[in-house]
């Protein structure tokens, strides 16, 4: 149960941007620029996989079953596959180049200063750009507050993973500021 | 040195909303609506608090001086009283029900699962509404993506009690709308 009374009964984020539509607003807005905005050297897959990545190592059930569906739906992959690329990036058929940003939004994850020049250096070495390491670190910290949001009100979540995957193609071609009643 | 090239007139997170104004709009307007906007209950200085608190607890000198000072002109109060409630919001001269929120606040810091049913039940009998215990715990989870964007991309900030003063006076006048922002620094702020 739910920390608060959000007065509805959806799942995750979508309870509490139903429950405070004023910060619904600049929240989907966010997602919306960072995740699927087509003006970006980064596929959505990409960035779906970087959110992805970090919500898993912020536990956060919901957040990584939805960003992980969205990846896997953008990158042809199933859940398997993505489950492996979470628990062992380094081992799993990426890019170079996206190896050295999960490595980066992983820093990230534990906190600012944990970034170091050397990892900026080994992206920009793979072909990183400076808008790909911004947005990296950006999605990376992005996640860190949705994550803690959507755990630190105790939402419910849908506990059969299919439910996600079974969403991901209508969230893909609706997009984030549609998202809290679909 | 920063790790990426940004814009070296502009400190901390303005440096990051100039190199890329896409992303800056929904992060001034978050900000704008959490903090700024008129609140049913809670304070704008009571909102900075909980920001400024959860920057020190991450360790990010800019958004902790910044929000700081911003806290300091909303509860027309002086310096003194924000950097006892950021050492020990325990002891510090608040409201039992901002001290409750603040317990709540410092458990998002670690892990939004790190929040208990007690730490809210116990906001909820000094007060505490709902929303509170929403915007308390979206405060500070939104605080936890700036900090870790200011410090990981290894932003400059300054190291200056008079810009973070000046610049907090400022955001109390004009909020955080995305066109307040783009302020230059004065010849004699940039230089120290």
């Amino acid at each position: 149960m739910a920390h608060i009374e959000l007065n509805n009964e959806l799942p995750g984020i979508r309870g509490l941007m139903a429950y405070r539509p004023e910060t619904e607003a600049p929240l989907n807005a966010l997602a919306e620029v960072l995740l699927r905005s087509d003006d970006n050297s980064l596929s959505r897959g990409e960035r779906e996989l970087i959110a992805t990545y970090v919500s898993y190592l912020n536990d956060c059930f919901f957040c990584q079953n939805v960003h992980g569906a969205l990846a896997g739906h953008y990158l042809e992959c199933n859940v398997r596959q993505i489950d492996d690329i979470k628990e062992n990036f380094a081992a799993s058929p990426i890019s170079e180049k996206m190896k050295a940003l999960l490595s980066i939004a992983g820093s990230v994850q534990k906190g600012g200063k944990n970034v170091t020049p050397e990892q900026v250096e080994h992206a920009r070495a793979n072909g990183a750009t400076d808008t790909e390491i911004h947005d990296t670190v950006l999605i990376a910290a992005a996640f860190c507050m949705f994550n803690r949001y959507v755990d630190g009100l105790a939402t419910w979540a849908p506990a059969d993973r299919q439910f996600y995957v079974d969403r991901a193609p209508q969230r893909a071609l609706d997009g984030y500021q549609s998202s809290v009643y679909k | 040195m920063p790790h990426i090239e940004l814009p070296t007139e502009y400190p901390g997170i303005r440096s990051l909303f100039v190199f890329r104004p896409e992303t800056a709009a929904p992060l001034c307007n978050l900000a704008q609506v959490l903090l700024h906007n008129p609140h049913p209950t809670l304070s704008a200085g009571d909102r900075e608090l909980i920001a400024s608190y959860v920057s020190n607890l991450n360790t990010c000198n800019f958004c902790t001086r910044s929000h700081s000072a911003i806290a300091k002109h909303q509860l027309n109060s002086d310096l003194s009283l924000v950097k006892q409630v950021l050492a020990d919001p325990e002891s510090a001269p608040i409201s039992e029900k901002l001290r409750a929120l603040l317990r709540i606040a410092a458990s998002v810091q670690l892990g939004g699962k790190n929040v208990t049913a007690e730490e809210v039940e116990d906001a909820r009998k000094e007060g505490a509404t709902d929303i509170e215990i929403h915007d308390t715990v979206l405060i500070a989870a939104a605080f936890c993506m700036y900090n870790r964007y200011v410090d990981g991309l290894d932003t400059w900030q300054p190291d200056n009690e008079e810009f973070y003063d000046k610049m907090g006076a400022q955001r109390v006048r004009e909020g955080y709308k995305p066109s307040s922002i783009n302020v230059t620094l004065t010849k004699e702020l940039q230089t120290s």
